[in-house]
């Protein structure tokens, strides 16, 4: 008897689990037919191009301010921080180089990637979420528009078309932080930061490596939001669930894709 | 709001971005003083080349004049074959010789062209003869430090 009862909660056990595995395998599929719908169904968001500006203003311009304070922060942060151990090694001159090199290979591209998935994307998730909980999106199809291509796919290509360009603003801003600090509060030597800076970036392995990452995380964050959007459950708890999965899915892909896209750039040159 | 007004934001937003990029480019990076258009490939063979790197200056009297674009082992001769860049508006004599030096006592290192006499001038594919390999800090402080011996050697027995 007790090995019947031990019997059907292992077999139970196994069913749940067998469920969740297949539950996630499928969203993953569905994720992905949804990727290749979207791209499919574009035509309109470039035709139509007023629909995507409108989604560029709301994705990209209205993370201007948060981009550029914490790109400018960040800089100045890295100024400070780099010129107190530089100086150890007498090195102070090599601030420029620390800056940007850090900046417009990881911090740039990560962290605007980072701050677009938390300002942009849970707004595309909530807006597209709150969409289908009040059957708009039903009414679209009822009136044979495609809501993949109306709504989601013009918010799809701002979020990718936004992305490289915060990143690089965020970079920017960011050497201009660490020159203020650097040379115009400490008064590291003004040509040595430079020069040193621009002998040292190249700009197809530093800078275009850099602005290819934000590119791919623009895809992947934007992604994320549209599907989460899209899949929330059409109830105000699904919406802020779905929201809240975008945040903390986007953040996790941002930071292992940038491992790859990291191991596959720069260790391929260093290494000969 | 208005349709306008958003285009004008948008339109405000993508000339930054390209603005900022341009920045990167010009101002952060080597796009304005790189030139890989016109440069001619020149070999030499070095016993031992250091740290030298991918993509390290090629100095002359100071002044960068190319790069480092390879850098092989020969299989035969056991020694490292560099190859590199130079600028095609600077000429050198073929009797040029390429020495393997360091910019300060941690910096990275660079190769140092040293002009030779010859009326003939370098051309695209020419092999330099004369080289001088990195001094390794390793071998140099073992060199120091027999010498050193061996002086304290002498001394004892002059006595």
């Amino acid at each position: 008897m007790a090995e019947r009862t031990l019997l059907a909660g292992l077999r139970q056990w196994l069913e749940s689990l067998g469920h969740m595995a297949s539950s996630k395998i499928w969203r993953l599929g569905f994720a992905a037919r949804f990727f290749v719908y979207i791209l499919l169904h574009s035509g309109t968001a470039f035709r139509r191009f007023g629909l995507t500006i409108r989604e560029i203003y709301f994705a990209g311009v209205l993370s201007l301010i948060i981009i550029l304070v914490s790109g400018l922060f960040v800089g100045m942060v890295l100024g400070l921080q780099g010129y107190d151990t530089l100086q150890r090694y007498g090195s102070s001159e090599a601030l420029g180089i620390l800056v940007a090199l850090s900046l417009v290979r990881e911090l740039g591209p990560v962290v605007a990637g980072l701050l677009f998935a938390s300002r942009a994307g849970s707004a595309i998730t909530a807006e597209i979420g709150l969409m289908k909980a009040t059957e708009q999106i039903a009414a679209m199809e009822m009136m044979a528009v495609d809501p993949i291509a109306r709504v989601v796919a013009p918010r799809f290509w701002a979020g990718v078309i936004s992305m490289p360009l915060l990143a690089a603003l965020f970079s920017a801003m960011g050497i201009f932080g660490g020159y203020l600090v650097g040379v115009q509060l400490i008064g590291v030597d003004e040509g040595a930061f430079w020069s040193q800076m621009q002998s040292s970036v190249d700009v197809r392995e530093d800078i275009m490596n850099g602005v290819i990452k934000s590119v791919v995380f623009g895809v992947a964050v934007t992604w994320i939001a549209v599907f989460e959007g899209y899949d929330a459950p059409p109830t105000a708890e699904g919406v802020s669930g779905a929201t809240t999965r975008t945040v903390v899915t986007s953040s996790l892909a941002i930071l292992a894709l940038d491992f790859v896209l990291t191991a596959l750039m720069f260790t391929g040159g260093n290494a000969r | 709001m208005k349709r306008a007004t958003i285009d004008i934001w948008v339109g405000i937003f993508v000339a930054a971005g390209f603005a900022g990029l341009l920045f990167l480019a010009l101002k952060v990076g080597n796009l304005a003083s790189f030139s890989t258009a016109q440069a001619y490939q020149v070999q030499a063979k070095f016993a031992n080349i250091g740290g030298l790197k991918v993509r390290a200056p090629i100095k002359s009297a100071g002044v960068v004049v190319g790069r480092v674009s390879s850098v092989m082992f020969d299989n035969e001769s056991y020694e490292a074959i560099v190859t590199f860049n130079v600028d095609a508006q600077y000429k050198f004599p073929r009797d040029t010789s390429a020495k393997i030096l360091t910019s300060g006592l941690l910096g990275e290192q660079y190769v140092g062209l040293e002009a030779g006499g010859d009326g003939v001038m370098l051309k695209e594919g020419d092999r330099l003869r004369l080289t001088q390999s990195a001094v390794v800090l390793e071998n140099l402080i073992s060199q120091f430090l027999f010498n050193k011996a061996a002086e304290g050697k002498e001394g004892k027995d002059g006595k």
